[in-house]
């Protein structure tokens, strides 16, 4: 509750400054940048480790690292960038800030309840980075922590898992809020055909949060047993199957990468309208799709196992329900080219990067189609086609999404502007660099490079030497990006209320925002993407 | 600002609901493994006690009377009646972990348990059985602690009238989450001890 | 301010309630000692979700909550249902 004094205050300097107003802050716009510092930082240390793989594999044979320590990198470059950065990424950093803000509310459901959070939130991560060093070293499992290897590796398997029990806590607990939210806090006017559409992304996102999340921790919770006490769930010695431990793990796991993307889809179709200045194509079937991508994403999981040992049958039905997943994603994409025909297109850096996400959303969904279809997939599973396809997918999908997110919201966040022509020769170098990286691994995959191995076949040099050189332009547009977007955020030039001339309600308010949010309450009687007559103030 | 009643009982089903998919696993491996391994779930289920396992049943079915009774009577402003039923619910709480206690006890003086020489010699599917009681009912048995720590400090709540008739979204809450230990454990009850 | 005042649900109807799953307790019990096969655990799992909607209706007050919280439960249930039975697609064809 802001004091007199805090009135009409920016949030950045109300109710005062010193660390630990901001640690210890209940307040969802300082929430949210307490996630901006972490989660970008994180994401810089899975992306140095992503380099260092690219390094190892620019030649074949040992090149920097042995083959041990390989294991490790990928494994850490999967932990952190899933559970760190690609999980919470979009939903704790935008969600936390635009939520309340696009709904007319004065802060979330439950803000101590955020904060708590955050708090898990670097708690898990402080597990994670601690997994990297002493010990029997960092964990070699890979990201997917398959029984039985788990089980018996020696290296730093239980802190990893413990880390990732209390991140997917983070994230249930988050879900939950923004669901109460969403169902409670409009304001008055706002029914639920008017809410933006990065808000039923976000509870669509929820609602995946609160009930597959859980069933992650009961897997985490039984490879800690297993690690512990040797129970053999997941030993046909002893009763158990492995596989058992494939299904639970997917069973999340799955449903985790419509976590990832459906905030990002959700941000694409808030940008698309405001800088083609028409309102979205097709509102109530991006609704739909959205909600459908939550629940049929949750049918699918067993398309990661169709080589593990499972039935034929059970191989059938996931690959036909993939295929049906693969459906409203596609109808997203049609609506937002179709938002752009006839429209008045501005470039400007968000709109690029939300561009380079349906171009590289639909390469990574369609190569999507290649390993959901049974037989292919037998040839491409397990090479770097798929490592290929889901870079496409997470990174170029929710990754891009969460750049353009920056470029669309900082300024409000920060009330201040960044300058646009290195914006747009940083994404210039991003987009090749990405694209020859990733385009580079899926015919490395196709050609029957194997993926998590240090070593390849002497046939595959080139290519891995193409591949790392995109690295290189990636890491360099991500860090010109970032140079730029902090310089902005610091120096840049001042802007108001609504430099973008969008209809979203967070526009209404100062940039930044008050602490309380509005000065008023706002009444809403026209829906979000009504531009006509709204203007660049 | 309003306390919004709705929505902070919103918030704990959507909490239980996790809740649910936490257990919910466990289940899932419970089904495939009596599917897989039924002649010996029934072997094993013969020597869990299935009279302590009623007796069980009936503390947490009665303990989750008391819990809901303790609400009626907040919300009829009869904080003393509210405090009775809360503690008699804490009662009933430690009575089940005493049970347990004796139950997992008596197994893992013979041998029985996790690593333990005599379900060492058993065949798979009793491996497989041992092992989902032990970690299904230690998870249960956890919630059931932290339960009863939840409700204690809601006692507190009442007593310092925090938590009143006008003002009693704290108790019901915590009633929810005691309702849903209960919920677990009915199903437990005739998956592992009525086996036969 | 108070939309607490509420459904508040008497001692009576809860002692019935409480009747009543010690009925069904004893029932379960009793139909666990007659051999039906591979039916037991079916009845079993009927019975428990008889006290288990008593439970939620009653002592969780679900009947009296808005309707939209009991479609938020069926919804978490069905997820459940699903992840369960797409499963048994593997395990029983293998």
């Amino acid at each position: 509750m802001s004091s007199a004094q805090n009135a009409h205050k920016s949030f950045l300097q109300a109710p005062g400054t010193g660390l630990a107003s901001w640690i210890f802050s209940t307040d969802h716009k300082r929430i949210g940048i307490l996630y901006l510092c972490s989660v970008l930082s994180f994401f810089l240390v899975g992306v140095s480790l992503g380099l260092a793989i690219r390094l190892e594999l620019f030649a074949p044979g040992e090149t920097i690292v042995s083959a041990q320590t390989y294991n490790s990198l990928f494994t850490l470059h999967g932990v952190i960038m899933i559970f760190l950065f690609i999980i919470p990424g979009i939903p704790a950093i935008f969600g936390n800030i635009l939520l309340p803000l696009q709904l007319g509310a004065a802060d979330v459901a439950f803000p101590r309840l955020n904060l708590l959070s955050w708090w898990l939130y670097m708690s898990g991560a402080a597990l994670a980075i601690a997994s990297l060093f002493g010990g029997s070293g960092p964990p070699d499992t890979g990201w997917t922590f398959y029984v039985p290897f788990s089980a018996v590796t020696t290296t730093n398997v239980s802190l990893a898992a413990m880390a990732a029990f209390i991140l997917g806590f983070s994230s249930i607990l988050t879900g939950l809020n923004f669901l109460t939210t969403t169902h409670r806090l409009r304001a008055p006017g706002m029914s639920w055909s008017k809410i933006p559409l990065f808000v039923w992304s976000l509870y669509a996102t929820a609602w995946v949060q609160v009930l597959a999340t859980p069933i992650l921790g009961i897997t985490l919770i039984l490879v800690l047993l297993e690690r512990l006490l040797g129970l053999g769930l997941f030993d046909p010695a002893k009763g158990g199957d492995p596989i058992l431990f494939q299904h639970l793990f997917w069973i999340y796991s799955h449903p985790a990468v419509y976590i990832m993307i459906l905030p990002g889809m959700g941000v694409i179709s808030e940008i698309i309208p405001v800088f083609t200045r028409k309102h979205i194509f097709g509102y109530k079937a991006i609704v739909v799709s959205s909600l459908a991508i939550a629940f049929a994403g949750s049918l699918v999981w067993g398309h990661h196992m169709f080589a593990s040992g499972m039935s034929d049958t059970a191989v059938f039905v996931f690959s036909l329900l993939t295929f049906i997943v693969a459906i409203p994603s596609a109808i997203k994409v049609f609506n937002w080219v179709a938002t752009m025909y006839k429209g008045s297109v501005s470039l400007a850096p968000p709109m690029l990067f939300a561009l380079s996400f349906v171009f590289l959303f639909s390469v990574g969904g369609l190569t999507g189609l290649v390993l959901g279809a049974a037989g292919p997939d037998i040839h491409v599973h397990d090479t770097h086609f798929v490592v290929g396809h889901f870079h496409y997918t997470m990174f170029g999908g929710t990754g891009f999404a969460l750049f353009a997110a920056l470029h669309y919201w900082l300024p409000k966040i920060f009330g201040r502007i960044y300058n646009f022509k290195i914006a747009t020769l940083a994404w210039g170098i991003l987009f090749t660099g990405f694209n020859i990286l990733y385009t580079s691994m899926m015919i490395l995959g196709m050609r029957g490079m194997p993926r998590r191995y240090y070593d390849y076949l002497p046939e595959f040099t080139f290519g891995n030497q193409v591949a790392t050189a995109g690295s290189w332009l990636l890491g360099a547009g991500v860090l010109l990006m970032f140079a730029n977007l902090l310089h902005g955020c610091l120096r840049g030039a001042r802007v108001g209320n609504n430099p973008w001339a969008a209809g979203t309600l967070e526009w209404t308010t100062s940039s930044p925002p008050p602490v309380e949010n509005f000065l008023e309450q706002p009444l809403v009687e026209r829906g979000p993407y009504e531009l006509g007559g709204v203007q660049i103030s | 600002m309003h306390k919004d009643y709705t929505g902070a009982k919103m918030g704990m089903w959507l909490f239980l609901f996790s809740e649910l998919l936490l257990f919910g696993g466990l289940f899932i491996l419970y089904a495939v493994s009596l599917n897989r391994h039924g002649a010996a779930f029934a072997a094993a289920g013969q020597e869990l006690d299935w009279m302590l396992g009623t007796l069980n049943t009936l503390v947490l079915l009665t303990s989750s009377l008391t819990a809901a009774l303790a609400v009626s009577a907040i919300q009829q402003g009869k904080a003393q009646m509210a405090l009775r039923c809360l503690w008699a619910t804490i009662g009933f709480a430690l009575g089940f972990l005493v049970v347990k206690y004796v139950e997992w006890g008596t197994k893992i003086h013979h041998g029985l348990y996790p690593g333990g020489a005599e379900l060492a010699g058993r065949e798979a599917g009793q491996m497989s059985f041992f092992n989902l009681y032990y970690v299904t009912t230690g998870l249960h048995g956890l919630h059931v602690i932290i339960g009863g720590l939840v409700l204690g400090w809601v006692i507190i709540k009442v007593r310092q009238g925090k938590v009143h008739g006008g003002d009693f979204v704290l108790l019901e809450n915590s009633v929810l989450y005691w309702h849903l230990v209960d919920l677990i454990w009915i199903f437990i009850f005739p998956l592992y001890y009525l086996v036969l | 301010m108070s939309e607490q005042n509420h459904f508040v649900i008497g001692y009576g109807t809860f002692v019935r309630v409480w009747c009543a799953l010690l009925a069904l307790t004893v029932l379960t019990v009793g139909a666990s000692r007659i051999d039906l096969g591979a039916f037991n655990v079916w009845l079993a799992l009927f019975i428990a979700s008889a006290k288990s909607s008593l439970v939620l209706l009653f002592f969780m007050h679900l009947k009296y909550e808005k309707p939209l919280f009991a479609w938020m439960f069926l919804s978490a249930l069905s997820i459940l249902a699903i992840f369960l039975g797409f499963t048994f697609f593997d395990v029983l064809y293998r």
